[in-house]
């Protein structure tokens, strides 16, 4: 006989996403799910994140990643609390994942969690782990094409950042045509250019995450 | 690499419904995918034989629908497949829409078979 199932495959991480949400909004955390392919600047968004905010509200990190402590060690070096989850290969963090990093962190005073998902602009998309935000860090030398090429994690995000738009003299990248993309098929977005490394742009990031976690929460 | 993820999602969801059925074995396995979640069918096929062997889903049939994705314009109300007209409106041009379609990774049904009479289904 047939039996009418009508079942997200991916529920039982949604249930345990839920829950993760409980506990952050328990502990008033506001919550960042960080996205990007390797290199585009996840880990330095965050460490300048770190520089800019840490005098105005506790910043705690979680940091994702198939193997090392690199990043984690980066983030510990400014005495910022630090979870470091090596997925052993997979390659995108899962709600579960986030679950087990939660309890090894002093929640109550972090307002502000930043997650750095495992570089890839395909299955972390997928997969919520309970967060107030979702971010997407692309970066100019990836091209002004990545949208529809990995449309799922351009729909996705809450927020899109260009990184690295000191590059913009020596690289073809079409700032207009890029953001023509975005827009085109997610229209709620917000679009920052920014450069980690002259820190151009990154007030209105941070106004954005202050402004963000004022605002209702999602 | 999501694939086995989603496929132990899968399993996990069909052999649940087995069991709330009462029955004793999974003969197929309808699954609604979206054209967007990049889920590529040949690596669900390849992971279910895997993780379904000595379960009582192994051998069932993977039935997959693929749902295209599709948009509505936030200008005029189009709503229109993307594979066709790209992330532009088909109808007033404009460059922003809605996605409507295409994000779907669902288990629709199954069939449960009590393991002594074959195949039955409902009319």
């Amino acid at each position: 006989m047939e039996v009418k199932v009508l079942k997200g495959i991916l529920d039982a991480n949604d249930r345990i996403a839920a829950e993760n949400r409980r506990l952050l909004d328990a502990s008033r955390t506001f919550s960042l799910n960080v996205m990007a392919s390797p290199g585009a600047g996840k880990t330095s968004l965050i460490l300048s994140t770190i520089e800019r905010l840490r005098e105005r509200l506790g910043v705690g990190v979680i940091e994702g990643d198939i193997s090392s402590t690199v990043d984690a060690d980066a983030v510990a070096a400014k005495g910022i609390p630090v979870v470091q989850i090596n997925t052993g290969g997979s390659c995108h963090l899962d709600a579960n994942m986030i679950a087990t990093a939660l309890s090894g962190l002093p929640l109550d005073d972090i307002r502000l969690l930043m997650v750095e998902n495992v570089g890839n602009l395909v299955c972390p998309a997928e997969f919520g782990i309970g967060e107030d935000r979702k971010v997407l860090v692309s970066s100019v030398p990836e091209g002004d094409d990545k949208p529809y090429k990995y449309p799922l994690m351009f729909t996705e995000v809450d927020a899109v950042l260009i990184n690295k738009i000191d590059l913009l003299p020596y690289v073809k990248f079409d700032m207009r045509a890029f953001t023509v993309a975005v827009r085109s098929m997610n229209a709620r977005a917000s679009i920052i250019p920014l450069s980690c490394t002259t820190g151009q742009g990154l007030e209105d990031w941070t106004g954005w995450v202050l402004q963000e976690m004022a605002g209702p929460r999602s | 690499m999501h694939e086995l993820a989603v496929t132990q999602g899968i399993l996990d969801i069909a052999l649940g419904s087995l069991e709330e059925a009462g029955g004793h074995r999974v003969g197929r396995i309808d699954l609604a995918i979206g054209e967007m979640t990049g889920v590529v069918e040949e690596c669900v096929r390849f992971y279910f034989g895997v993780i379904s062997r000595g379960t009582p889903a192994e051998d069932a049939e993977l039935s997959v629908r693929v749902v295209p994705t599709s948009a509505r314009c936030q200008s005029c109300g189009e709503t229109f497949l993307v594979r066709e007209c790209g992330w532009v409106c088909p109808r007033c041009a404009s460059a922003c829409s809605d996605l409507t379609g295409g994000k779907e990774l669902i288990v629709e049904s199954i069939e449960v078979r009590d393991g002594s009479q074959g195949t039955q289904r409902h009319p």
